[in-house]
């Protein structure tokens, strides 16, 4: 496969050289050193690697970078750019939704996707799309409370 | 294992525990040179947990202090704390905060900590055993009261008052009669000052607490949701290449043959070779795979025990009273011996009008810690520096020491708050597999292993096969308890229900597979017979589970959680729609006491199981963190699911057959139950450690439900992984 030399990431072209059959979650990782997406499987079983694809929750480690093309890549670096938390990430901090947090920054990507596709999600909508992510330290019940939450808020007309 | 090394806590079966060879005895002047100027208070440690053993103390009587955690208040009056407990996510970083702004009188905000880094903390033995806030916490509030204290001395100095009359608030000192403050940097400035303490001192009671008790939220909560806070595998040093192991086609395969292949000329590929140990490095990680897939071994493999034989295995091969050190490599046996025997257990029988006999089997399962194993580690100078996930850090800095033949004092252990370990971190394999690929590359290297290595090669929690024999009376009086434990271990082995006559033992045995401590070690297993079985015994004389249990039980911490939980639950207060049951359990371990109460909705026809919610009753003491205590026991309702309903490591020919997250099924959002938890704060008992225990009741509670809506006894652990089966 031929090398690529630009991945949009986080509203920039960032220049890379990487063979296209590797992994986005690796090019991300080791070669932009954007380290909140994390390796948890390999398999697209776990979640911890996600990140929004033109706004959708994907598996990074599951994608190659030469299958991108242009596509807009965000990761949890690109969600507060300025340092102004994303509602959902305040909800995080403020249900204490996570233990050890290895799991926190593929919650969080999946939980915004969840939230620019519906308003105000009901429960069984939010397990349901949240099935792929797994907290090993089991704060699933947290989780769904910050995602309620920051629906509110962003209803509400915070960020 | 020498007996006078015995602790109150279950140590780890399987691993080497060698004593620490070095003593942390740092010079005096050695804490100003790394902080600069100002108050240094030293906890000495002196009980035997803290330290290495005692056969291992230097000789001569020279034997130097034993510190166990220091705290240092700079110029700027920047407060510090040195200990070598590591985090991995049951944020004992924001619990001991908690203690020793507790005790300076300050936000937490303005303490920082330092955690498991061998260069700069305290000798640790390590993180496991729930007794991070019995001891450590109990310590640092003993190490700031002390602080506190030479804080008053000097502002009384300073004042010249009597120290009696200053008031110590607010990270400050001030003087009621000149309405003057000082603040601790005004004190500390130009001190080179160290104290010390041990034993009790002038640390705060819990129903005093102001700051300690209350729900801080995760001290560095920020870092984690923004992704900013560097775990091990995302550790990044300068110059630094990718490595891959080469594993062996099957647990005590031994290499025939090695033909390196084509990643012999892969350029900047260098591939390692010594012995049976076999790694490449790589400039990225998918050019490491590359060269590891291209090297060609031949291993000789025999015959070895498969997952469906594994209980008549475990029965064939146990050794009556065992020993604590079990079998070399594989960690076989727990702690044999004897548990709690009185009476007789024949008399106990002759007396009863109803007698019970079952066995109970536990399968092997695997942490699944999100962060698999990794370390990056960095050779300079002869220096070796590693950063890894491990509970041990110490004891990793020894096992790298001795492997590589370097003094401990030229190993440096860092360990970054860590994506969970759940026991499953003690050991430092990651960590000397990198060490070997970066001496051999002369480079700095990452090793992060894969998610079949970690379900693969690292150690999981013992099987085991239980019996128990009983007896009971027709008006609910339990007569004869006998239990007996093969290779699980010993953990909550005593029956806390008054039986006059009992016996409980632990039987050794070989394992088939690499086995090590898991969260609760063998509580889980032991308390869901016994629970079980409780729960059976109440059916045969018709009376209610609760009334049953409260009937036994004298224990009164027992028999508040236990009310508490059927309180908070409506025990028998609603009625059920078809295909209902409630269960409840308790247990205690560790000084911590719960109760569980679930409801489930299991249907014959289907197979399905749903735990629709489930309410724990926890008392652990004084509560630390109310609101981080819920989130440990949420969180090990949640996890006790996974091996109470569905999790079991299968294995046959020396390999592990389900070694991916396809096969190997976690609690996922779809399992969670409502959860609720009932804190039962007691201010007048010393704190015990809550990140184990809460996890030993869900399993017994969840059977007893589906008993209860199914007319089905589960005896096997995990109960339904193919579903309710009539």
């Amino acid at each position: 496969m031929a090398k690529i030399t630009q991945l949009h990431v986080n509203g920039n072209d960032a220049q890379i050289d990487a063979e296209g059959e590797r992994t986005l979650l690796s090019v991300l990782r080791d070669d932009l050193n954007l380290t909140g997406p994390k390796y948890g499987c390999g398999e697209g079983r776990c979640g911890a690697c996600t990140v929004l694809l033109e706004g959708a929750a994907v598996r990074s480690c599951q994608i190659n970078i030469g299958s991108l093309g242009q596509r807009k890549v965000v990761t949890i670096e690109g969600l507060a750019p300025n340092g102004q938390l994303h509602p959902l990430q305040e909800a995080f901090l403020k249900h204490d939704a996570f233990q050890c947090g290895y799991c926190t920054c593929g919650m969080i990507m999946s939980g915004v996707s969840l939230l620019g596709k519906r308003k105000d999600p009901a429960e069984a909508e939010i397990l349901r799309f949240m099935e792929g992510n797994v907290c090993r330290c089991g704060a699933y019940q947290r989780i769904v409370a910050a995602i309620k939450d920051a629906a509110k808020t962003i209803a509400g007309g915070g960020s | 294992m020498s007996g006078t090394e015995e602790l109150a806590i279950e140590l780890e079966r399987y691993e080497l525990f060698e004593p620490c060879r070095y003593h942390f005895a740092v010079d005096r002047r050695e804490f100003f040179k790394i902080l600069g100027s100002g108050l240094v208070v030293l906890f000495l440690a002196d009980d035997t947990s803290a330290q290495p053993a005692p056969a291992d103390r230097r000789r001569g009587g020279q034997a130097p202090a034993d510190i166990n955690a220091w705290l240092h208040i700079g110029e700027d009056g920047a407060i510090t704390v040195f200990t070598g407990k590591t985090e991995v996510g049951q944020n004992i970083r924001t619990s001991l905060t908690l203690a020793v702004a507790e005790e300076l009188r300050v936000l937490p905000a303005a303490v920082k900590l330092v955690m498991a880094d061998t260069e700069l903390t305290p000798y640790d033995m390590g993180t496991f055993g729930s007794q991070t806030t019995p001891q450590m916490a109990s310590r640092l509030h003993k190490t700031a009261a002390a602080a506190r204290e030479a804080l008053l001395d000097l502002a009384a100095d300073h004042f010249k008052a009597d120290r009696s009359s200053l008031q110590f608030a607010d990270g400050k000192i001030t003087n009621p009669a000149s309405k003057e403050s000082v603040t601790f940097g005004d004190l500390t400035k130009g001190q080179k000052l160290v104290k010390s303490v041990s034993g009790d001192g002038a640390e705060t009671p819990a129903k005093d607490w102001k700051i300690a008790g209350t729900s801080l939220a995760k001290v560095n909560g920020r870092d984690f949701v923004t992704g900013k806070h560097k775990y091990t595998p995302d550790m990044v040093v300068q110059g630094m290449l990718h490595g891959q192991i080469l594993r062996p086609s099957a647990f005590e395969a031994t290499m025939d043959s090695f033909d390196p292949g084509a990643a012999a000329q892969m350029p900047r590929v260098t591939v390692v070779h010594d012995g049976d140990f076999v790694g490449v490095t790589a400039p990225d990680p998918l050019t490491a795979e590359h060269a590891i897939n291209a090297i060609r071994a031949k291993w000789t493999t025999k015959p070895q025990p498969s997952s469906s034989e594994l209980f008549d295995y475990l029965r064939k091969n146990a050794r009556d009273g065992g020993g604590g050190g079990g079998e070399s490599g594989r960690g076989g046996g727990g702690r044999g011996g004897g548990g709690n025997n009185s009476g007789s257990i024949e008399e106990g029988l002759a007396a009863a009008s109803h007698k019970l006999q079952a066995t109970y089997t536990i399968a092997y399962i695997a942490h699944t810690p999100l962060e698999p194993r990794a370390a990056v580690a960095q050779w300079e100078d002869g220096k070796l520096t590693v950063w890894t996930g491990t509970q041990r850090p110490f004891g990793v800095r020894s096992d790298l020491a001795s492997t590589f033949g370097v003094a401990e004092e030229n190993v440096r252990v860092i360990v970054p708050d860590t994506g969970s370990g759940y026991g499953g971190k003690h050991t430092g394999e990651a960590a000397i597999e990198a060490a070997r690929l970066a001496k051999a590359a002369g480079k700095p290297v990452k090793l992060v292993w894969t998610r079949q290595e970690e379900f693969t090669w690292a150690y999981f929690r013992p099987a085991g096969l239980i019996d128990i024999t009983s007896g009971v009376r027709d008006d609910g009086t339990i007569t004869a308890w006998e239990f007996h434990n093969y290779n699980s271990g010993g953990s909550a082995l005593a029956c806390p229900y008054d039986v006059a006559n009992q016996k409980c033992q632990t039987h050794s045995s070989s394992s088939p597979l690499r086995q090590g401590s898991y969260r609760a070690l063998a509580a889980t297993g032991n308390n869901f017979a016994r629970e079980s079985h409780i729960d059976d015994l109440a059916h045969a004389v018709k009376m209610d589970p609760l009334e049953f249990r409260l009937k036994n039980l004298k224990n009164s911490r027992l028999r508040d959680v236990l009310e508490a939980a059927a309180d908070a639950f409506g025990w028998n207060k609603t009625k059920l729609a078809d295909g209902h049951g409630i269960g409840l359990a308790v247990g205690t371990e560790k000084g911590s006491f719960l109760a569980t109460c679930a409801e489930v909705l299991a249907d014959k026809d289907s197979g399905t199981v749903k735990v629709l919610r489930a309410v724990t009753a926890f008392d652990c003491g004084a509560v630390v963190n109310p609101n981080h205590l819920k989130n440990q026991i949420e969180g090990a309702m949640v996890m006790g699911l996974g091996g109470a309903l569905f999790e079991a490591i299968e294995f046959a020919n020396g390999m592990i057959t389900n070694p991916f997250m396809a096969d190997y099924r976690v609690p996922r959002f779809s399992d969670l139950p409502k959860l609720e938890v009932v804190l039962v704060d007691r201010k007048d008992v010393a704190s015990a450690g809550a990140g184990e225990t809460p996890i030993i009741g869900i399993a017994p509670a969840v059977g007893n439900a589906i008993f209860a809506a199914s007319n089905i006894r589960l005896r096997s652990m995990p109960m339904v992984p193919e579903g309710l089966r009539g």
